[in-house]
């Protein structure tokens, strides 16, 4: 591997201008002549606007402008899209209702843009925004998606009865009512996906830059893909056509998936440039982030999961309800049914499954992707089941477990996904080993004696990575290809850049792309440079999200390097005379193999610009350029164990320990992927312990706008983890990578409610509060004393 | 309208705000030192945290004006001559940051919190510690590693001077 390439723990290289404060985040960005935007956004979660008065905010010192929707509509800006295709099980397509960036006749929740105001400073911005008056005819508004499905509830979009965005189905309904009907065993079960905020610390931001000579805009901005946000705003939002339109994701402080999308604001502050003359920044507060960054999860499920009478599992029926939210995000219709449905099977071989989704739109912030997407929901449905199982079945969750892991591959669910590789039961071994499982009832014991309460609970998690075969993807609704593209440049002194469709946003591709050009071309690790953000720059990408990058990025970057690889070898054969095919690469140099014939990668990088000598026909210069569209999907797979104690005086929960046992296929800096499964455990902890969205469910009001009501992990609510691997490589990329972003929130959150709900006795929903583990422990108290 | 004059990494500053303007505000747009990051409304994530004439500060909950005479160091002002200030070095090598945005808060407040418990560190006390600095990224596994390591290097060196 080397001190620098593949499987080193390489500290990171962009490390540096992050330490010393010199990261270039959107909001550090500063343009001649910028001006500022705030947003006058709708305090009700449903309404019908009757009036907008700007003029007495037009008066207030340092105001540019303050623009509406009409004015936008009337600029021929486009609504926004949800850009991936379901149809219902009628085949009738989804109910798509119009977003328009500004809302110009109904609000729907409570954040909805309404109007820009630019002035000289934030401080004057929010003040005129202060005084612009909309007059507003409220409209009743439901929150839940439960509500929203009921007879009479309020209509939230014309172009959707009853609020029903698609009713949609997968697997096989016959077979699975069969295996219930025959069971031995069935497991009944309700399931609730607990609404969260995903909370980059970063807050969004977009400066918008138009340029009148060049009729040209630059958009600054916050996302995760910024390729993906050129193409759609020129295709779909009619901001401009994509070489009038550069899009630049400088250090972009996490996204968890929030920004993948494209809001409304990047597009107005686009306008708004054009419109007042003047570069227009705006920079969300927390409070803002919470009311419109998208949030995630918010599903209720019903479970059957049928047995025979060995405990092995025959069929599996799901009926799931997902709130959407006020809009259709970009890709809000593919997190619960292509991302989450078709991961129902999970580590086990079960022969049929159906499951059905409904999606519904209510007056609450649209919900898209968060760190999982669709995977964590399936996840903990599916272990939050084999759980309850076990203890009906009275045998041990890991025996239930294995009985039922699938073991041989490739294997074919019945619910899409083919799994090309795993290895379950050495996860679970090595998880359950590290944890000391077995000595857990001394443990237990050990701590009833000091009045406290211990459980243990595991969870076997498997997802998909390395989104996706594009044709497949094509023809399960996608409006995009998920490919990824790689160019890499030799200069004419060696060193090397890799620009790539990848976006790096705390993933540390500085590091882990330049690792593996180390690693092909033994050049040192300084001598590269990874490049990406900027569709100037890079020509096109699909951006980074759904663990991609490595699996899908990376490969895209061999496959240039296979193409730069060969033709170096070309000049260098024709330098040294010698045959192409006996030219390795070695330590930074192309060498006759069997002689002392070695040409320094710099010579034979310089040759290719001078060109004085080169193969006859060659062209000269050396930079090349891959697109790569993978096979299959990955399956990273792994077991997670938690141990609590709970307080039964104050309902108090503590992680003793937390294990992780993680398959990510071959791994290319082991620290990297340590401090991604670190990451994605406080998420899914932050979820199973902490987190919730919060509406009064009369008013729409959001209860949860700021880190005083939002419960966010802090350092003292978790643990150190021990984390381990067991590595089968995956067989569908030449890396045989498969990716870890999202495991340690998608395994996390059932491990820890297996545990608590060990420790109680009774079951509980997420976040389990202090207080509802307590509620919890009282309610039960009585009956237990009966009993 | 005021003006407000101060000490910022050694070198005397000054820039004229609204009275309103708070110090992370007039650290970032009027004097353009940008790594002091703003991550919240209500001064629970720490993103924002500098020394004021010593001590860890959370600059968005005091006005620039409450601050003139005072000595400001921010993230930009603890390397010293291109040489990485230990708990930087330590975030490095422990991979104790990934996005970077809460990174300037959390060195900044490891700093104070190394100084302040001269070397008596542990686990338990950094987590504690750490409770006004949010990050969303490491699960702080690796932000409390390099802090204890920084304490290590701090301390012992320090420890080795004075012998
Ligand atoms: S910005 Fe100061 S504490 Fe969040
Ligand atoms: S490193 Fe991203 S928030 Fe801490």
């Amino acid at each position: 591997m080397g001190m620098e390439g593949i499987g080193a723990r390489v500290a990171r290289k962009e490390d540096k201008r992050f330490l010393t404060g010199k990261g270039r985040y959107t909001d550090d960005m500063v343009v001649p002549g910028m001006k500022y935007a705030y947003f006058v956004r709708s305090p009700h979660a449903h309404a019908k606007i009757t009036g907008i008065n700007v003029s007495a905010a037009k008066a207030m010192p340092g105001v540019i402008d303050v623009l509406d929707g009409k004015q936008l509509q009337a600029d021929g800006i486009g609504n926004l899209i949800c850009g991936w295709m379901i149809h219902s099980k009628d085949g009738s397509p989804m109910k798509m209702g119009a977003w328009r960036p500004l809302a110009v006749d109904t609000v729907r929740y409570v954040g909805d843009a309404v109007a820009i105001v630019v002035a000289n400073s934030v401080a004057e911005a929010r003040d005129a925004a202060e005084v612009v008056t909309v007059d507003y005819e409220e409209l009743p508004a439901v929150i839940t998606s439960v509500a929203a499905l009921e007879a009479g509830a309020p209509q939230i979009h014309p172009e959707a009865p009853g609020n029903l965005i698609f009713d949609w189905q997968i697997g096989d309904g016959a077979a699975t009512d069969k295996a219930i009907a025959e069971a031995a065993h069935v497991t009944e079960i309700e399931i609730l996906n607990n609404r969260l905020s995903p909370n980059p610390m970063e807050p969004r931001a977009a400066l918008g830059v138009y340029d009148e000579a060049e009729d040209h805009y630059t958009c600054y901005t916050t996302s995760q893909n910024p390729h993906v946000a050129r193409l759609v705003m020129s295709a779909f939002y009619n901001v401009a056509p994509e070489n009038k339109l550069r899009v630049i994701a400088p250090d972009v402080g996490g996204g968890f998936g929030s920004k993948i999308y494209i809001y409304p604001e990047e597009i107005v502050c686009l306008w708004a440039s054009k419109k007042t003359g003047v570069p227009v920044k705006w920079t969300s507060d927390r409070t803002e982030a919470f009311l419109t960054d998208a949030h995630g999860r918010d599903h209720v499920s019903k479970v059957k999961m049928a047995f025979d009478k060995d405990h092995r599992i025959i069929g599996l029926k799901v009926d799931t309800i997902a709130n959407l939210g006020a809009y259709m995000s970009l890709f809000s219709s593919a997190v619960p049914t292509y991302l989450y449905a078709t991961l129902l099977s999970g580590q086990y071989a079960i022969p049929a499954i159906h499951a059905n989704v409904r999606t519904v739109y209510t007056n609450t912030v649209p919900v898209d992707a968060y760190r999982g997407a669709g995977r964590p929901e399936a996840t903990y449905l599916l272990e939050r089941t084999m759980e309850v199982a076990a203890r009906e079945l009275g045998v041990s969750p890991a025996e239930l477990r294995r009985k039922n892991f699938i073991r041989s591959f490739p294997y074919q669910t019945p619910v899409i996904m083919n799994y090309d590789a795993g290895d379950y039961e050495a996860s679970l071994s090595a998880a359950m080993s590290a944890a000391d499982w077995d000595g857990f009832a001394a443990r237990r014991a050990e701590a009833e004696g000091r009045g406290k309460k211990r459980g243990i609970g595991m969870s076997c998690y498997i997802e998909a990575c390395g989104i996706a075969p594009s044709q497949a993807v094509g023809s399960l609704g996608a409006g995009v290809g998920l490919w990824e593209s790689a160019e890499v440049r030799v200069n004419a002194v060696g060193t090397i850049e890799v620009l790539t469709g990848s976006h790096s946003h705390g993933q540390g591709h500085e590091t882990t792309f330049a690792q593996l050009v180390a690693d092909r071309l033994g050049v040192p690790l300084a001598s590269v440079n990874i490049v990406h953000g900027d569709t100037d720059k890079v020509q096109m990408g699909m951006g980074t999200y759904g663990s991609r990058s490595g699996a899908v990025g990376m490969s895209a970057i061999v496959k240039a390097l296979d193409k730069v690889e060969m033709k170096a070898k070309k000049i260098a054969a024709h330098l040294m005379e010698a045959d192409e095919s006996d030219i390795v690469i070695e330590n930074g140099a192309l060498k006759v193999a069997g002689t002392d014939k070695t040409l320094p990668w710099f010579q034979m990088a310089l040759a290719a610009y001078t060109a004085h000598n080169l193969p006859a026909g060659m062209e000269p210069g050396l930079k090349e350029t891959a697109f790569y569209d993978p096979s299959n999907f990955t399956f990273p797979a792994g077991c997670y164990i938690a141990e609590v104690e709970i307080d039964p005086d104050t309902g108090k929960t503590e992680i003793i320990q937390f294990v992780a046992a993680d398959d990510f296929g071959n791994i290319i800096n082991p620290m990297i992927v340590e401090g991604q499964v670190h990451g994605g455990l406080a998420q899914g902890i932050g979820q199973a312990l902490l987190e919730e969205v919060r509406y009064d469910e009369t008013s729409g009001q959001l209860l949860t706008a700021s880190y005083m009501d939002y419960a966010m992990p802090r350092a003292d609510d978790l643990p150190s983890f021990k984390l381990s691997h067991q590595n089968t490589p995956c067989p569908s990329n030449p890396l045989g990578i498969k990716g870890c972003g999202e495991a340690g929130a998608i395994g996390s959150p059932p491990a820890l409610i297996n545990a608590i709900t060990d420790a109680i006795g009774v079951e509980i929903t997420m976040p389990a509060t202090p207080l509802k583990v307590w509620q919890a422990l009282q309610a039960a108290q009585p009956r237990m004393a009966a009993e | 309208m005021a003006k407000v004059t101060l000490t910022v990494n050694g070198r005397t500053m000054s820039g004229e705000c609204d009275d309103r303007t708070l110090l992370v505000h007039f650290i970032r747009d009027k004097l353009g030192l940008t790594g002091t990051h703003v991550g919240c409304d209500t001064t629970q994530c720490g993103a924002c945290v500098v020394h004021m004439d010593g001590k860890s500060v959370k600059s968005c909950s005091i006005l620039a004006v409450q601050a003139a005479g005072s000595s400001v160091t921010t993230i930009e002002g603890i390397a010293s001559q291109g040489e990485l200030h230990p708990v930087q070095a330590a975030f490095n090598q422990h991979h104790g940051l990934q996005c970077g945005f809460c990174t300037p808060g959390m060195v900044m407040t490891a700093v104070d919190m190394i100084n302040r418990h001269g070397g008596q560190l542990d686990e338990v006390t950094v987590r504690h510690e750490l409770e006004g600095n949010i990050c969303r990224c490491t699960g702080y596994h690796n932000i409390v590693k390099a802090v204890l390591s920084a304490n290590e290097e701090m301390h012992g060196a320090s420890r080795q001077a004075a012998e």
